[in-house]
């Protein structure tokens, strides 16, 4: 008769404990190497490099043109490669296309919810994305005939179990990744709905996301209620680097034009830029004046200029480089809700609670 | 007054990682160990690939340089004439 079994899994529950005894050590071994190889770079705050860099003068930009039509707050908008149309979004629900140039209505579509917190717009100049308070990102295929019912046409492309805080379409009409409420993003296939990658991670709501520029490859930065500005492999699901140095939730996230860096803009009243390579926060853009979250960021062309929505009803412009504000933008009578630069960098637009879109130049 | 109500931010997940979701309360001592070995397997490979990520010391630099070769492309930094930008009135207004 064999020998009791008894033993053999007494050994074998050793031989577990030993090894995980080994992994937490290696873990710790690692995450005091990390800390060490982060503070060896501490010299390199970018506005002390950036001492000699000639100053940036007197900045004039005025609201070009100012969008009126939905009910409620505007909550998101994205502007179309052709660079004059613009999507946007509301808490009434409405999706609306805009000619921004002349600012007349294109299209309009209702959602069957209300507060549609993400709209995007399709790199064909097609189709817009869009979701909110339904849990779901649906797409539009956008008609050329202004009777037809775009409801009609509506694909159902994403689901998740809580809101949808942000939506982009990857480099074609056929991708689109999305953020949620439920903590996780997701790429999805547009055609068939199928769900190609998640994302795990955050330890709370996700509340935005940006693609990195195409020459950098398949990754893409989140900003979450955990604090966190997460950079994700696309093809893998991997979180491959993690930044945790704002004070409260991150509102947005917006890649620096090279794709080496990001800056993000939270309700601790502060932007900020992390440099990918450093793999540590290198700027902070703030005033002790300015004590409202920032709802939304985006760069100039040649990212020497950060704009920043508050919450304050104000836009804040700053020196990417010195720190320094440049310039700041009245006009908005509520929140800046969304922000975002146009694709050739002749303009910006502001989206708000006071239910009006205004572009800038 | 108005009162506007602030978009839905209220929803926390509890646990950090979804792979600690499991229920501890039915599991063998045998089960529990392996559940937390996997879970500092992921730990440890996850800080081994942020270790491995190249440093770049001149980061700041490159920034820096990017800046400066791409600024005279930048509309909104140097500022086109109106008759280069759309959103620019070409003309002044004139009462009539």
């Amino acid at each position: 008769m064999r020998s009791p079994l008894i033993p053999e899994m007494a050994t074998q529950e050793v031989q577990l404990n030993e090894t995980l005894a080994h992994l937490k050590t290696e873990s710790e071994t690692l995450k005091t190497k990390l800390e060490e190889e982060r503070a060896k770079l501490h010299d390199v705050e970018l506005h002390q490099v950036a001492e000699k860099v000639e100053g940036l003068g007197q900045f004039v930009m005025k609201t070009r043109r100012t969008l009126k039509g939905h009910g409620n707050k505007v909550l998101c908008m994205d502007w179309c490669k052709d660079k004059r149309r613009i999507v946007s979004s509301s808490q009434d629900g409405k999706v609306i296309v805009w000619d921004a140039f002349t600012t007349n209505k294109e299209h309009a579509v209702t959602m069957p919810c209300t507060w549609v917190m993400a709209c995007a717009y399709a790199p064909s100049g097609c189709a817009v994305a869009c979701g909110g308070l339904d849990n779901k990102c649906s797409v539009y295929p956008l008609s050329l005939d202004k009777n037809e019912n775009l409801a009609a046409k509506k694909k159902s492309v994403a689901m998740h179990t809580n809101y949808l805080s942000a939506c982009s379409f990857t480099n074609s009409d056929m991708q689109i990744l999305t953020s949620s409420g439920d903590g996780t993003c997701a790429l999805w296939d547009v055609e068939s709905g199928q769900l190609l990658q998640s994302f795990h991670g955050h330890a709370a709501d996700v509340l935005c996301l940006d693609l990195a520029p195409s020459e950098t490859g398949n990754t893409f930065v989140s900003g979450g209620c955990d604090k966190k500005a997460n950079v994700w492999d696309m093809r893998s699901g991997q979180c491959i680097q993690s930044f945790e140095t704002h004070e409260s939730d991150i509102n947005s996230v917006r890649y620096y034009p090279s794709g080496d860096a990001f800056a993000s803009g939270s309700d601790d009243a502060t932007c900020r830029l992390y440099d990918l390579r450093a793999d540590r926060e290198v700027a902070i853009y703030s005033k002790e004046s300015i004590i409202f979250g920032v709802s939304s960021v985006d760069f100039s062309l040649s990212g020497r200029l950060l704009f920043g929505g508050y919450n304050d009803y104000t836009i804040n412009v700053w020196d990417v480089l010195k720190g320094t504000r440049v310039s700041i933008l009245f006009g908005h009578e509520n929140r800046v809700s969304t922000l975002r630069v146009s694709p050739d960098g002749t303009a910006f637009c502001t989206g708000s609670w006071d239910h009006t879109l205004r572009i800038w130049a | 007054m108005l009162i506007y109500t602030t978009p839905p931010k209220t929803n926390r997940i509890r646990e950090a990682r979804f792979e600690c979701s499991c229920s501890k309360t039915a599991m063998s001592s045998k089960t529990q160990s392996s559940s937390s070995m996997a879970q500092a397997r992921r730990t440890v490979q996850q800080l081994r690939i942020e270790a491995s990520i190249e440093r770049v010391s001149k980061a700041s630099s490159d920034l820096m340089r990017y800046c400066g070769e791409h600024a005279k492309n930048d509309p909104l930094l140097m500022g086109i004439p109106a008759s280069e930008n759309p959103f620019k009135d070409k003309k002044p207004c004139t009462v009539l």
